[in-house]
């Protein structure tokens, strides 16, 4: 009788135990990696995280190696690894360095996702992932808004970021079989792309020279955020805006007094703010058992709805760009 | 006869046949590189460059070298940057448009001293101290900024506008400060005892406080000089730009300074050189950055084109002077 009441007392002591144990339990841990620091962009994903982890209670930390090269995330994600991480985000900045790192990481049972960038090609080395818009549209939009822009006739140029960038080759790919393949745009001429290597000395020497060298342009698409400044900015200073039209993708905040003093008619993107608001939900509901990581299923977001897992585990927060011009810029402060 | 020596015997000879032979080659290729207006935008290129310079040119003279002037540059433009930001949170006022530049020279003339105390206090040697503090104000800049950018609506337009206005022939100020700093430093460096001493210390570290030198005193003024001239390019930077970002601000600028430094025919082994050398070389790097995208080069060689003309540049400049002293001597024989 004492042995079973001792029994009793053991097994009850050790339920309440795992029970506290379960409610004393780390809060989850998630970890966003950027591309580089001080790069504003970032500064708005991770508000959508931060705002997301206080509604749910997770626990959320934003890191960056100083410079966007292939490997110099590898220590970050390593160093995550150690601490013990649940999630990691990463927006990588090689579709191939990482594949190793990341696989350890999911070896440990974290949850990994790729969040404003892909591993294009290695998508078997995370676990989802969270883009803005379904990419391919990108190019188009662009095409589109320069077209009514210049209305649909004229020489354009393309300024975009480093040689290599991907996500600006896939969308300059795009413009220009948008440009050859759809009739609508048969009297835009593309006549150079140019790299300002995300630099503004860099972009603004090109954009000087694409005026140079071709006096009839009357457009430029710049699908990076310094380098869509780096061109307004020429077009402000030489006083051309009515004759060169800048537009591309740009951040508001970069671009507001551009709008304003009439230099920009209208420029695109998306919001960084809902990619983290939606990888925080998602790696919450995913841990949580609520969310099924299965190409197909659905689940509900607030303020965005009902979210589907697409193709390859990728989800996107919005369907097109949004444009952004005199009317609407004031409504967002990223 | 006469003319040429005279001009082969200024180490400026080459550097000057060499922008004057590019700018024509370039020109024959596209005829516009050749107008007034591009001339406004290979000047606007180069004040920031010709700022620093001119703080290095008396470093390398002094024959030491400051690597650190690019974060040195970005510190002093984010400490502006920051209060142009908050200064209605801290102070409870908006300050005037022109705080920025004393604050920011006097920023950089802080970190350059603290270059020139570590090095000459310590006797440590100027490459490894400022490789250090390169890294160390780097890092500085992303903690005092919360490793976040100053937008361009916090920069206040007045600023802005020293380098999009101009007071005559549309040069824009930015550029008359660059030349203004260049002459300043020209009659520093020639026409007062310090300056006198800074090659003196250069061309013979160890006689020269026999001379009654203080050697101290040079170096700890070359070193701030260094720091206030790349703090008032951080300031310009905000007003060129239009913003201020912790990590690409002043990112490689200590290696476009160096190499126009160079290239302008100072001695990296000390005591020589000259402000009009140093002038040329800036302008022949605006130049070349200016040509490479106007020639249509492919953004994928820029790079490697850059580097292989500076290193044309300098063996140039080597061979039309060793010519020159040459024919001086076969004219005196």
């Amino acid at each position: 009788m004492l042995k079973r009441t001792f029994l009793a007392a053991t097994g009850l002591a050790l339920g309440l135990t795992m029970v506290t144990g379960a409610f004393a339990a780390d809060p989850l841990k998630i970890v966003y990696i950027g591309k580089n620091t001080g790069n504003p962009y970032f500064d708005s994903i991770t508000g959508g995280f931060e705002d997301a982890c206080k509604s749910l209670g997770c626990e959320f930390q934003f890191v960056a190696p100083a410079t966007a090269e292939a490997t110099s995330q590898i220590p970050f994600i390593e160093a995550q690894i150690q601490r013990g991480v649940n999630v990691i985000a990463i927006a990588p900045n090689s579709p191939d360095a990482l594949n190793q790192v990341l696989d350890s990481a999911k070896a440990k049972g974290i949850l990994v996702l790729t969040v404003n960038g892909d591993l294009v090609g290695n998508e078997g080395h995370r676990d989802a992932t969270i883009l803005p818009v379904d990419f391919t549209k990108t190019g188009p939009n662009q095409v589109e808004l320069m077209g009514s822009l210049i209305g649909y006739k004229g020489e354009i140029a393309i300024l975009s970021a480093t040689t290599e960038a991907p996500d600006q080759n896939t969308w300059i790919a795009a413009m220009n079989k948008t440009l050859v393949e759809d009739a609508k745009y048969k009297d835009m001429k593309l006549v150079a792309t140019v790299y300002g290597d995300d630099q503004p000395e860099k972009s603004t020497t090109e954009m000087e020279a694409l005026l140079s060298n071709f006096p009839n342009l009357v457009g430029v698409i710049a699908p990076t955020t310094v380098g869509v400044a780096a061109a307004a900015q020429v077009v402000q200073s030489r006083g051309i805006a009515d004759k060169v039209h800048v537009t591309g993708l740009g951040l508001p905040s970069e671009m507001r007094d551009f709008v304003k003093d009439g230099t920009v008619t209208a420029f695109q993107l998306w919001s960084p703010y809902n990619e983290g608001w939606l990888a925080a939900h998602f790696a919450v509901g995913v841990i949580g058992g609520t969310i099924k990581n299965e190409v197909g299923s659905t689940f509900e977001v607030p303020t965005l709805g009902t979210i589907k897992i697409e193709e390859k585990n990728a989800m996107n927060t919005q369907a097109e760009l949004t444009t952004f011009d005199a009317s609407n810029i004031d409504n967002f402060n990223f | 006869m006469s003319f040429l020596a005279t001009l082969f015997r200024r180490r400026e000879a080459g550097i000057a046949v060499m922008i004057v032979l590019f700018c024509l080659a370039v020109g024959i290729a596209k005829p516009q590189f050749l107008t007034l207006d591009q001339m406004r935008i290979i000047l606007l290129l180069t004040p920031l460059i010709m700022i620093g310079a001119m703080g290095q040119m008396m470093v390398i003279v002094a024959r030491h070298v400051d690597l650190s002037i690019g974060s040195t540059l970005g510190v002093s433009a984010m400490v502006s940057g920051m209060l142009y930001r908050f200064d209605a949170t801290w102070l409870g006022f908006d300050v005037p448009w022109w705080t920025g530049i004393p604050l920011s020279i006097v920023v950089g003339a802080l970190l350059g001293l603290a270059n020139g105390v570590l090095i000459q206090l310590f006797r440590l040697p100027a490459i490894i101290v400022t490789l250090g503090t390169l890294s160390l104000y780097r890092g500085l800049t992303f903690i005092i900024s919360n490793a976040k950018q100053i937008d361009r609506q916090w920069i206040p337009s007045e600023l802005k506008g020293l380098s999009q206005t101009s007071p005559i022939l549309g040069i824009p100020w930015i550029i008359f400060i660059a030349f203004g700093i260049a002459i300043l430093t020209y009659v520093f460096l020639m026409h007062t005892r310090l300056g006198r001493q800074v090659y003196a210390i250069g061309s013979n570290p160890v006689a020269a406080p026999l001379r009654g030198i203080n050697v101290t005193q040079v170096t700890l003024l070359v070193f701030t000089l260094s720091g206030a001239l790349a703090g008032l390019a951080g300031i310009l930077y905000a007003s060129r730009w239009g913003f201020v970002n912790p990590s690409n601000t002043g990112s490689g600028f200590e290696f476009q300074v160096i190499a126009a430094v160079v290239i302008g025919g100072v001695s990296i082994n000390g005591g020589v050189g000259t402000v009009l050398g140093t002038v040329l070389g800036v302008l022949l790097l605006g130049c070349v950055a200016a040509a490479l995208p106007l020639l249509g080069i492919p953004g994928t060689s820029q790079a490697a084109i850059y580097g292989a003309v500076i290193l044309i540049a300098l063996l140039i400049d080597r061979t039309v002077r060793q010519q020159g002293i040459a024919s001086l001597r076969r004219a005196r024989a």
